[in-house]
């Protein structure tokens, strides 16, 4: 009922539509851009002017929590888990000596100076190294609490001492010095503000730097990596930077220029170039008005949007060239031109743009802008490319090419070929998009965020230094609650605790474990003489609570043990250090710890894990699915609204084919390549959905025409070659060329994305000039596919 | 005299709104910093000995509250650092740990502790003393009795706060191992009593405010805060001092703050 209700409204819409078209073919109405071409000029740059003003408003955040809705779980948790205990955000040093040993004076003097040093940073809160490491011992009836390395102590002696004292501390070895001893880290706590933080970071980074170059000139025997989540979300930022100042640049020419050699118009490429300004401007204005910040999605909409204004403009611009290469005036081309895409091109921008809106049911708050900016987008694209496009031909020289006639004629040889043999063409794409369709499920999502950039870049380098001397840097950070005052310090949940590290420690992806079991037993040892026999667990909840308290009385500024326990010692904090692993490890082994935790409390303690690295995990792998299927649920969305569109259930299923198979082909090809998809490439679907919609549209809405105009199957296919092939081949080659350029970056997010570009608009291209002609060919001669009159 | 006074004020009130990172100083300000350093000092001297019950609330960014019991036994010593002694009434674990520092002007503090569950008395050797203490935003030092040679001073303006007249001084700390770059201090004129000190930490950054409140008048001579509030602003987190009863003349001696009278403290 339902159903019947909704086929009739979008039929009534279509028809509607489609009345339109007819009313137009005698009225004034597709002449508005060429008439008053002026006006229009005009009116653009007002609504330009003004909406675009709204850009004003724009600003761009780039934290973490733009990922998440408020209420996302492992939000929830991490955001609970920093308001207990202090926030775990830092900036670090990675010492490495030449010499391959930390344990020499040179490197004691380096590390004792970079920590003092480290307090400067902005918003640092906590400095930890090997040099401020607050070592703890007995000497007669005295608990002596030191730094391990003072101003001045760099002789010898000292320094075996500071290596036998090293060696011996789970909470130093591992995490501040390497167990080979090769390397050392300063690890600075920031306290950074909520909302934007780029600035802070960029100030925080360049400091750090700074900080380096000095060091690195007193002490040249050494390197110094920067690493730490200020570095990373600095990466990002620096690297997003540098490709919108250089790469996405050189896109737009290379689009630019790319139109000139194919249309051989300066003018038709300086016109299309106008459009794609203008929708840009309108719709990130319409962003800023509306309070819409920008991020790592919604910088995305420019792109989004330019391939379908290109593509509307090619298909115009093309049409109107051939209309006059057959001698129509440039005001009749135009008018005609319109008149011959106006349905395709508006079935391709609504549909489009409904497939975009579907990003509204995602779980990423961002992803739903990027689907509302882009839905806009499609739609002012439509608009511009058919009103200001005409003026702008209108008013500049427009004179028709002649290299089109070349390529018209290649095409329409393609098509009488595929015609001739259109049963070969059928099995063999079929088996090759079958085989393509196989090597795609070899795909695996995963997400290591480290490794988006390439092994030149410096935080890269880094990253991949720290892995070889110490292993990875992902940690995940886990908070036992007991839910009483000092709960912590019972014997039994000191003993979970202790049995829980152990477990840990035993993992074979774990790097370090920092825990408050390890404190406590080395204070026990302490309080009794330093004997080893002491390194337990101590007997009573009173000793252990006044353990804690004589520790926490002895520890300098910045140091407390706030990291580990809460202020009413209720729940306590295991900072772990994981390998980088991908998101789907990631989350097995959270799983994996929480079902330990579940088997050996019987439920008595709660577990909580949470940490940045953990949050990504997640919402990666729920954001790719998201996406994944999000665009796919989208195209067939579109498929079902072309039945309504074109009136053919069949030509509506052959669409559902041909819409499919080329993210099919591209994520097949992407297996052979490479085989694992992150957050970006998920993204390269919704990219690449206008263009795949696009080709489909033109190709069918052509075929239907020639066929209702009483042609054969095989003459309608010839039509539908010379006459949208030209402009399918350029808007393909155009974008191809714009996307490659992108493959140049060094931030393989978006040197992925590029690629896998091209990868599908390329693909669905050769879809439709091959396997869509014999697949209607094939089903014509088996009569699946006559002559329609009217919707089903 | 007062010439040479307004002259500073005005240097001083013109670098401000420059907001030069250091406050301009020169030997005329920093003399009457150092003035209003010895009177402060001088109008405490005498109060011998008292004895405190104390209630330490501490906040976390959240609003949540954890509460430690705890008295505090105070004896003045002449041209030094005064002696304390505190024992912990609650939380229950901790109950009956007793803490004895002595601090001094210029040598590290000393501190024992006796550990009820151990029913041993250690004395930690430490030089740190920018530490938390009880894990409260209070630093040792900032409990730590003020001595003049503590601090190198620096006068920076008058100004009221809350409708009385202040002297605005800045204080270098001189222990290298004070987690503070400076503090301002808001001084009253009358009294010469500490309203509000601001915290900067080593990178000249604010850390913490603290503000002294219901001051309380005893042996006619003495000003004692009766609540204070320390914010630590980068953090949020806070805690407050109540000071629920305070006596003086409380019979205390030399003997009653060495390491043996740890074990007896109840």
């Amino acid at each position: 009922m339902l159903f019947r209700q909704f086929a009739y409204t979008l039929r009534s819409v279509f028809n509607d539509g489609e009345d339109v078209f007819r009313m137009t073919r005698n009225s004034q109405w597709l002449h508005v851009g060429s008439h008053n071409p002026w006006v229009i000029l005009v009116i653009t740059l007002l609504l330009v002017g003004s909406v675009g003003f709204g850009a004003k408003n724009l600003y761009f955040r780039g934290d973490y929590k733009v990922f998440f809705e408020p209420d996302n779980p492992q939000r929830v948790a991490f955001e609970k888990m920093q308001n207990i205990f202090n926030k775990s955000e830092n900036i670090a040093f990675m010492v490495v000596p030449k010499s391959g040993t930390v344990y020499q004076p040179s490197t004691f003097e380096l590390l004792q100076t970079l920590t003092e040093a480290s307090w400067q940073i902005p918003l640092s809160t906590r400095v930890e190294s090997l040099a401020n490491y607050q070592h703890t011992y007995a000497e007669y009836d005295d608990l002596v609490v030191t730094d391990l390395i003072r101003e001045g102590q760099y002789g010898e002696a000292h320094i075996q001492w500071v290596k036998a004292a090293a060696e011996s501390s789970p909470e130093l070895n591992g995490r501040l010095v390497s167990t080979s001893g090769d390397v050392a880290v300063v690890n600075v706590t920031l306290q950074l503000p909520d909302g934007d933080q780029t600035q802070n970071v960029k100030d925080i980074v360049s400091q750090a730097r700074e900080l380096r170059s000095s060091l690195l000139e007193t002490h040249p025997e050494h390197d110094i990596y920067l690493i730490g989540v200020a570095v990373l979300n600095n990466a990002f930022s620096e690297a997003a930077q540098k490709d919108a100042t250089t790469l996405i640049p050189a896109m737009f020419f290379i689009i630019a220029v790319m139109i000139w050699l194919l249309t051989r118009s300066l003018t038709a490429s300086l016109a299309t170039m106008l459009v794609i300004v203008s929708t840009i401007v309108v719709t990130i204005g319409t962003a800023g008005w509306y309070g819409i910040f920008l991020s790592t999605a919604t910088v995305n909409v420019p792109t989004m949007v330019t391939t379908l204004a290109v593509a509307d403009c090619i298909h115009i611009i093309v049409s109107a060239n051939r209309l006059m290469v057959t001698g129509l005036s440039k005001q009749e081309a135009l008018a005609e031109s319109l008149r011959q895409n106006l349905k395709p091109i508006t079935i391709t921008s609504v549909t489009t743009a409904i497939g975009f809106l579907m990003l509204n049911f995602s779980a990423v708050p961002i992803l739903a802008h990027l689907g509302n900016l882009t839905a806009l987008g499609v739609m002012l694209a439509f608009l511009f490319s058919v009103v200001l496009l005409p003026a702008l031909l209108t008013l500049l020289p427009f004179n028709p090419g002649v290299r089109e006639s070349y390529l018209s004629r290649k095409l329409e040889k393609l098509g009488s070929g595929v015609n001739r043999r259109y049963k070969l063409v059928l099995i063999t794409s079929s088996l090759l998009l079958l085989g393509s369709v196989v090597l795609a499920s070899n795909n695996e999502l995963n997400d290591v965020v480290v490794k988006y950039f390439d092994k030149s870049n410096d935080f890269r380098i880094a990253v991949d230094t720290h892995e070889e001397k110490m292993g990875g840097m992902s940690t995940i950070d886990f908070v036992v609650y007991t839910g009483e005052e000092y709960g912590v310090t019972k014997p039994e949940v000191l003993e979970v605790l202790d049995e829980f590290t152990r477990w840990l420690k035993a993992q074979s992806d774990i790097q370090h474990v920092l825990s408050f079991s390890d404190t406590i037993k080395r204070l026990n040892k302490n309080m009794n003489n330093d004997e080893d026999g002491y390194y337990v667990l101590p007997e009573s909840q009173e000793l252990a609570s006044q353990y804690l308290l004589l520790y926490e009385m002895s520890l300098p500024f910045g140091l407390d043990i706030n990291n580990q326990v809460s202020l009413d010692k209720s729940s306590v904090r295991i900072i772990t250090v994981l390998n980088n692993l991908g998101s789907k490890d990631f989350t097995d082994f959270e799983n994996r710890a929480h079902q330990w935790f579940e088997e050996n409390t019987n439920g008595s303690l709660t577990l909580t894990s949470a940490s940045p690295a953990l949050m990504f995990a997640h919402i990666g792998e729920r954001n790719m699915n998201n996406m994944v299927w999000g665009t796919l649920l989208a195209l067939v969305l579109i498929s079902f609204l072309l039945v309504f569109a074109l009136r053919s259930w069949r030509l509506g299923i052959v669409s559902l084919l041909t819409n499919l198979i080329p993210a099919g082909v591209g994520f097949g090809l992407w297996a052979l390549l490479s085989g694992e998809i992150n957050m970006a490439l998920s993204v390269v679907l919704s990219m690449t959905l206008g263009i795949i919609v696009d080709d489909t549209v033109h190709f069918l809405a052509k075929y239907q025409y020639a066929i209702e105009k009483g042609e054969s199957a095989e003459s309608a296919l010839e039509y539908v070659f010379s006459n949208v092939g030209v402009a399918l081949v350029t808007t393909t080659v155009v974008l191809g060329a714009g996307f490659a350029v992108l493959t140049f970056s060094d931030f393989v997010l978006n040197a992925d994305m590029g690629l896998l570009t091209v990868i599908i608009i390329v693909a669905a291209l050769v879809v439709d000039m091959t396997f869509l002609p014999a697949l209607l060919l094939w089903l014509n001669k088996k009569g699946l596919i006559k002559r329609e009159n009217g919707y089903v | 005299m007062f010439k040479l006074q307004s002259r500073t004020l005005l240097i001083t009130v013109l670098c401000s709104l420059f907001v030069v990172p250091f406050a301009y100083s020169d030997s005329a300000s920093e003399e009457e910093g150092l003035r209003i350093a010895k009177e402060r000092k001088e109008r405490d001297k005498g109060w011998n000995s008292s004895h405190a019950d104390m209630t330490m609330v501490l906040r976390n960014a959240q609003g949540q509250a954890a509460e430690r019991e705890m008295r505090v036994k105070s004896l003045e010593v002449d041209d030094d650092g005064d002696k304390a002694l505190t024992i912990f009434d609650s939380p229950r674990d901790v109950s009956g740990t007793a803490f004895l520092s002595v601090s001094h002007a210029l040598d590290p503090d000393e501190q024992w502790i006796y550990l009820p569950a151990l029913k041993r008395v250690k004395r930690i050797a430490s030089r740190n003393k920018s530490g938390p203490f009880m894990s409260s935003e209070f630093a040792f030092e900032d409990m730590s009795s003020f001595e003049v040679e503590k601090y190198k001073y620096d006068f920076i303006r008058e100004e009221q706060f809350e409708g009385d007249d202040v002297f605005v001084i800045e204080q270098f700390p001189q222990d290298e191992f004070s987690g503070y770059s400076k503090q301002r201090v808001w001084v009253d004129k009358k009294h010469y009593r500490v309203r509000k000190v601001e915290f900067y930490d080593k990178k000249g950054d604010l850390l913490k405010t603290l503000e002294f409140e219901d001051y309380t008048l005893y042996k006619d001579k003495y000003w004692r805060p009766l609540r204070s509030y320390m914010h630590n602003v980068q953090t949020q987190k806070s805690t407050e001092m109540i000071t629920h009863k305070l006596t003086f003349d409380v019979g205390l001696d030399e003997s009653d703050f060495d390491k043996n009278s740890l074990r007896r403290a109840r």
